[in-house]
């Protein structure tokens, strides 16, 4: 039972990290904490839903119009609501406020158009049945999903480290004014980002509505939860930092389920979180900047 | 299904109004006051349609002694506030002669007392907790609550399947999952069924994994599921996947047809009790099956078929009412001919059946109904024959 659990938690743990990657990206880069990512998300799965059913689309164009659509989506975000508030310079909390606002209307259309009910991605998209290896049960959705937040995290840390793209982003993360001064585009790798940032979201989105295979507009919402615990843990706006914290959750959670009981699993989880945080309040990997005053 | 039959049918309303009122001088007012929008809509929807299609085929037949149902319908949007503030508004404004609803035992708890204070017969048709019919001698119900569902059920998968030990899980945030499982839980400790391990899951989760490995190692007969579709389903899915083969005995949340298009294939051996199924062939359900289908353009569930019986019961008890001009004899009048009623309708023989208060003595009235036990098969309920 150990090592199925083992292996449960390991995807758990990479559904997590695929919808955390673009939360930290944002967070990374613009200092946002963008809680309409859950929203986002939803949209993706709605988006990619509709392109199978109405178009007809093969598996790979549905994540891939999903990952356009909110791609397209994230930048209107960043352009109408996020970007006003840059320019007049407003604190930091009024962002985060604004994106709860998006959410509520991207939930709110979507249930509008499609209805509070559930919905599912047409049978046969993906093989629901689950590959036995030496007795552990793995289905070929989980094996994407484990697969893919492993490559995605591999792409963005090269990305950021090795690439004149990457070198600018890290010296916007540090400030964008002195970036600014620099000559960098601030403005479009903003755009850029949010882009990335929303697609990888939508992306999430089509992934783990194929694995839970329940659609609905509210879905976002426990994602978004979890996905705040995982940044922090893994220190706000780091890359290796999204992946390692949501593996530590999906294992923390899986594993109380096994040994002491479901009912105690988020008490579990984020009891040994809060724990964490005491003796590294900076998260596993964040570098907390000097506030100069 | 959801935005266009909704204005379509309003318009159909609106024109019935006007049609209506020219051609009948005395209209009975009838209060629904039900959740069309919000996370509650789902239901609220279907009983509004089941309302709608009673009505019209009552007032196509003659209406009620030759007088036409007008039904006024208001959102309560599945909030208590909302509600308190419909039946306010449907009952001293109005001046509705009764009110059928809210969607929720939540609102129900909170705008009963008000239709109870106003001396007007509140009539719900999807409340199934504890306690909404002690409220008053004004509250009527007709749907049947899961304390007395789940033990037939449990009762029925144990004779069928020869289950000697059952796992339980069931979502431990939510009013209406936590309360079936208590029935569930009463009705396994009556019945001495063994319960191998208990786990719960919460809202929105979407991986049962551990949960499930962990009921495997446990080895049980049956899985007992407490849960609303948007978890149940994909939780009988995984436990497919992790190679647990065995029935599920689902509470009310799962007796719906959605289930076979959330879970397809893996929808086998769920079984579910309830007094209405899409399958019952009597007569008077397989034409309700069929006008709803044919007008809603989607097959109805359990909320519109017993909206659909609660609407036909009301009316009833209205032909049995010599209605005058004043308003309070009118509604103490219908209070005082509804217990009797004895229908025959989509979800079955129905009666009445007292309910006490809190301190014994007699309040409201529940549903005296049997259930009908079925179980999922290729992708259709199908009804075990006791």
């Amino acid at each position: 039972m150990l090592e199925q659990q083992l292996v449960n938690a390991l995807s758990l743990g990479c559904v997590y990290a695929l919808f955390a990657l673009g939360f930290t990206l944002i967070f990374g880069v613009l200092g946002v904490i963008n809680l309409s990512h859950g929203a986002v998300f939803m949209v993706g799965a709605y988006a990619a839903e509709q392109a199978v059913t109405r178009l007809g689309f093969p598996l790979w164009g549905a994540l891939l119009s999903a990952f356009l659509f909110c791609g397209t989506l994230g930048l209107l975000i960043d352009f109408l609501v996020l970007r006003p508030l840059r320019a007049r310079n407003a604190p930091h909390l009024i962002p985060m406020i604004a994106t709860i606002g998006v959410a509520i209307i991207l939930n709110n259309g979507v249930q509008g158009i499609f209805g509070a009910e559930n919905l599912r991605f047409a049978p046969g998209l993906v093989s629901d049945e689950s590959l036995s290896l030496g007795g552990l049960h793995l289905t070929a959705i989980e094996l994407g999903i484990i697969l893919l937040s492993f490559a995605l995290m591999a792409v963005l840390l090269l990305a950021l480290k090795k690439t004149q793209l990457g070198r600018a982003l890290r010296a916007i993360a540090e400030s964008p004014k002195a970036a600014y001064l620099l000559g960098i585009n601030v403005e479009g790798l903003f755009y850029l980002t949010s882009f990335a940032a929303a697609g990888l979201g939508g992306l999430a989105g089509v992934l783990i509505g194929l694995y839970s295979n329940a659609l609905f507009p509210l879905m976002g919402q426990p994602m978004l939860h979890k996905g705040i615990a995982v940044i922090i843990l893994g220190g706000m706006g780091d890359i290796r930092g999204a992946l390692l914290g949501a593996l530590f959750l999906g294992f923390a959670e899986v594993l109380s389920v096994a040994y002491i009981g479901s009912s105690m699993r988020d008490a579990v989880a984020f009891g040994l979180l809060f724990l964490i945080l005491l003796v590294r309040p900076k998260g596993l990997f964040g570098t907390l900047q000097e506030r100069k005053v | 299904m959801r935005q266009q039959p909704f204005s379509a049918s309003l318009l159909a309303l609106a024109l019935a109004a006007t049609f209506s009122t020219g051609a009948s001088a005395a209209d009975l007012k009838i209060g629904v006051a039900e959740a069309l929008s919000g996370g509650a809509a789902q239901y609220g929807v279907s009983i509004r349609n089941g309302f709608q299609l009673a009505a019209d085929e009552i007032n196509a037949a003659g209406g009620v002694n030759g007088d036409k149902l007008q039904l006024v319908i208001e959102d309560e949007q599945g909030k208590k506030e909302e509600a308190i503030n419909v039946f306010k508004k449907l009952i001293f404004q109005d001046k509705v002669l009764m009110v059928f609803g809210p969607t929720l035992s939540n609102s129900a708890q909170a705008a009963d007392p008000i239709a109870q204070a106003a001396k007007t017969v509140v009539f719900g048709t999807s409340n199934t907790a504890d306690g909404i019919t002690s409220i008053g001698d004004y509250v009527f119900r007709n749907s049947v609550t899961e304390a007395d569902v789940l033990p037939e059920t449990i009762k029925m998968a144990v004779k069928k399947s020869g289950i000697k030990k059952v796992a339980v899980i069931y979502g431990n945030d939510d009013v209406f999952t936590k309360s079936g499982y208590d029935n569930f839980k009463k009705a396994l400790e009556t019945l001495k069924v063994p319960v191998t391990t208990t786990e719960t899951f919460a809202k929105g989760d979407v991986d049962f994994k551990a949960q499930l490995t962990k009921i495997k190692a446990t080895n049980p007969d049956a899985i007992v599921l407490s849960a609303l579709l948007a978890e149940g389903a994909p939780l009988m899915v995984q436990a497919r996947q992790i190679g647990l083969n065995v029935p599920i005995i689902g509470g009310n949340g799962m007796n719906s047809v959605k289930v076979f298009e959330l879970a397809k294939d893996k929808s086998d051996g769920l079984y579910v009790g309830s007094p209405w199924s899409i399958e019952n062939q009597a007569e008077a359900n397989r034409k309700f099956v069929v006008a709803y289908t044919g007008r809603f353009k989607t097959a109805p569930d359990q909320f519109a078929a017993q909206a659909y019986d609660a609407m036909n019961i009301a009316s009833q008890a209205l032909r049995k009412v010599k209605l005058g001009s004043d308003l309070a004899a009118n509604r103490a009048a219908l209070r005082e001919a509804l217990p009797a009623v004895k229908y025959t309708g989509a979800t079955g023989a129905f009666q009445f059946r007292r309910a006490s208060d809190k301190s014994g003595k007699p309040a409201g009235y529940d549903a005296q109904q049997t259930a009908i036990i079925s179980v999922t098969k290729g992708g259709k309920f199908s009804i075990i024959e006791k």
